[in-house]
């Protein structure tokens, strides 16, 4: 559903990411591992539309995006969080989460004047629907907290939350379990799973291996802004280019 | 007494519209319009030229009825508002600032110099208060100008309060405090920028047409930076954010200035009296920098809570916390 075709982008001398192809299957998890600094977010902001390409083409359901912007690519079904989770520290938490609901007739600041009445229908639908995003991302009880009040780890569910409002087609998670408490990654694994196996595709960032090898197939390896391989989670574990460039001994 | 009062009133209300308008910019949006005088005067000469007696040898004197100079005011300062956001919205941040504080100065001096549109540095006269034939006396008709501004502030607030309590003034909060994630959870900044940044405009130009139906009277000497500085006063210490707190602060940043300003006429020996308007610039900023450093949050904070619609509040959240710890 997405192909991204020698996608590179440099910051300065530093080639961030270089000469990257990839290629996104529709319904599946994929994954994206590397060392720190391989590159991996910046993949994401280029297929995200925060960041342009130097080169190099973006196909999303066969049509090139690499000029669109990002909330145009949002609109359309990319969804992504960020590493370091960007809340609206002053709004509550709740509105952080409503903000996102798509094609709000109250969007249009006319419709405040002339249309009350089914922004407040819609407002509401969207508060119920909200509400039990937050109960599924375990922040319910938080509701009605200003985000800035919110831990780490929550920011990071917070996130999460936000783009489920919408029905994304395609989500981009940049490292969603890290600093999240291990009973609550085993409950973000299941989400996932529940989510992948309502129809969204997922491409997912992480350090956590054992979450990677768990769900992802199949798995992309970057380093130093190249890709480096592709393989299942048995094929990833045993590569030695692998081994040398990010897994070490450790597996 | 009653008939300075009611002038007093008069003028808190113009101000308090256009205080209105900077919180749509800088309270919601995060937009730094340094040049807020700039709309005013737009609106002011827009008003006059539109509304005033026909003149010879002058451009503009059209006579035209009062509502009509007012819409032609508000349209005026907003597409002023689009031309400028259109060149500077998608810059870096500062270069608004910088371009609304150099557009505000250049159309002062414009109006100094340009006498065949603006009467230059004498202004334009006698230009016609609205329904002033139905009233007797000065007192009467001072108290119908200040219903007419009363019920224009009303309508102003209420129009506000509907479209910012909304989902739309809840993307404008989001672009304010993480531009990127608004745009990443799929909403057009741009777009709302340039609405705020209009909209917020239109209300300079409705107070400046306003004050001129007021004084019957437009100088370039109404337009001077200092306005500016008053009106951000005014919404800094009443409290950005919240449109209550435009209100008050205009109320107080007001009744400070006026106050000032008497002391300085009834206290000071005359040669002192030139350097006393200083003193009075002075006490603004001393206001400002204070509100700034021991209640950030001006007199009446925002709220956590945006939408009117969202239900089950439990607390007023961020003000609540942030004024038990100062
Ligand atoms: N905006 C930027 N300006 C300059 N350099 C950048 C920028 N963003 C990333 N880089 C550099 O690009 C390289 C790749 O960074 P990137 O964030 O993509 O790594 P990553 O694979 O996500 O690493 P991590 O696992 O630590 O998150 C790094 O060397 C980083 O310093
Ligand atoms: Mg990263």
């Amino acid at each position: 559903m997405l192909n991204a075709r020698s996608l590179s982008r440099s910051f300065g001398r530093l080639k961030a990411v270089d000469d990257v192809s990839l290629s996104i299957a529709q319904g599946g998890i994929t994954g994206l591992i590397g060392p720190n600094g391989a590159g991996k977010t910046t993949l994401f902001n280029l297929l995200a539309g925060s960041l342009q390409p130097d080169s190099g083409e973006i196909l999303f359901q066969n049509r090139p995006i690499q000029q669109k912007t990002p909330d145009w690519r949002f609109r359309h079904g990319i969804a992504r969080t960020f590493q370091i989770a960007r809340p609206f520290p002053n709004m509550s938490v709740l509105e952080n989460v409503l903000l996102a609901a798509p094609a709000q007739t109250g969007e249009a600041f006319w419709n405040g004047w002339f249309r009350q009445g089914r922004i407040g229908a819609e407002e509401r639908r969207n508060q119920d629907r909200a509400h039990e995003i937050l109960e599924f991302t375990t922040l319910g009880r938080l509701a009605h907290e200003p985000a800035a009040s919110l831990s780490g780890g929550q920011r990071k569910l917070l996130e999460l939350a936000r783009i489920l409002m919408t029905d994304p087609k395609l989500i981009l998670l940049d490292e969603p379990a890290a600093g999240v408490n291990p009973a609550l990654v085993e409950t973000l694994c299941e989400k996932i799973l529940a989510l992948n196996a309502r129809g969204i595709t997922f491409l997912l960032i992480e350090h956590n291996m054992d979450l990677i090898m768990r769900l992802c197939r199949p798995i992309h390896v970057m380093a130093q802004g190249k890709m480096i391989f592709e393989g299942d989670g048995a094929a990833v574990r045993s590569d030695p280019r692998v081994i040398d460039a990010y897994l070490g001994d450790v597996m | 007494m009653t008939a300075y009062l009611i002038f007093f009133f008069t003028v808190v209300g113009i101000y308090a519209i256009a205080v209105i308008g900077l919180n749509l910019q800088w309270g919601f949006t995060g937009l730094f319009n340094a040049g807020v005088v700039g709309f005013l005067a737009i609106g002011g000469y827009t008003f006059a030229i539109l509304t005033g007696p026909p003149r010879a040898d002058f451009f503009g004197g059209f006579s035209m009825p009062f509502m009509v100079g007012i819409a032609g005011a508000i349209i005026a300062s907003m597409f002023g508002a689009l031309l400028l956001g259109l060149a500077t919205l998608k810059l870096r941040e500062d270069y608004l600032a910088i371009t609304t504080f150099g557009i505000a100065i250049t159309i002062q001096l414009a109006a100094l110099n340009s006498d065949w549109l603006t009467g230059g540095n004498l202004g334009l006269h006698g230009i016609p208060r609205p329904l002033q034939d139905l009233f007797e006396s000065n007192a009467a008709y001072g108290v119908f100008y200040l219903g007419l501004v009363a019920v224009t502030l009303g309508i102003v607030y209420w129009g506000v309060e509907a479209i910012v309590r909304s989902p739309w003034g809840r993307v404008l909060k989001a672009i304010r405090e993480d531009e990127v994630a608004a745009q990443s959870l799929g909403k057009n900044v741009l777009r709302y920028r340039l609405e705020a940044l209009m909209l917020g405009a239109g209300l300079m130009g409705l107070s400046g047409a306003l004050y001129v139906g007021f004084i019957a009277y437009i100088s370039p000497f109404d337009f001077m930076p200092i306005v500016t500085f008053q009106i951000w006063t005014m919404l800094i210490l009443g409290g950005s954010g919240n449109n209550r707190g435009a209100i008050l602060g205009a109320l107080v940043v007001w009744a400070i200035w006026s106050g000032s300003g008497a002391l300085v006429a009834n206290m000071l020996p005359p040669v002192w009296q030139a350097r006393g308007g200083a003193l009075q610039s002075v006490l603004i900023g001393l206001l400002l920098v204070l509100t700034l450093l021991y209640r950030p949050r001006g007199l009446i904070g925002e709220e956590t809570t945006i939408s009117r619609h969202v239900t089950g509040t439990t607390g007023a959240g961020l003000t609540k916390k942030k004024e038990t710890k100062a």
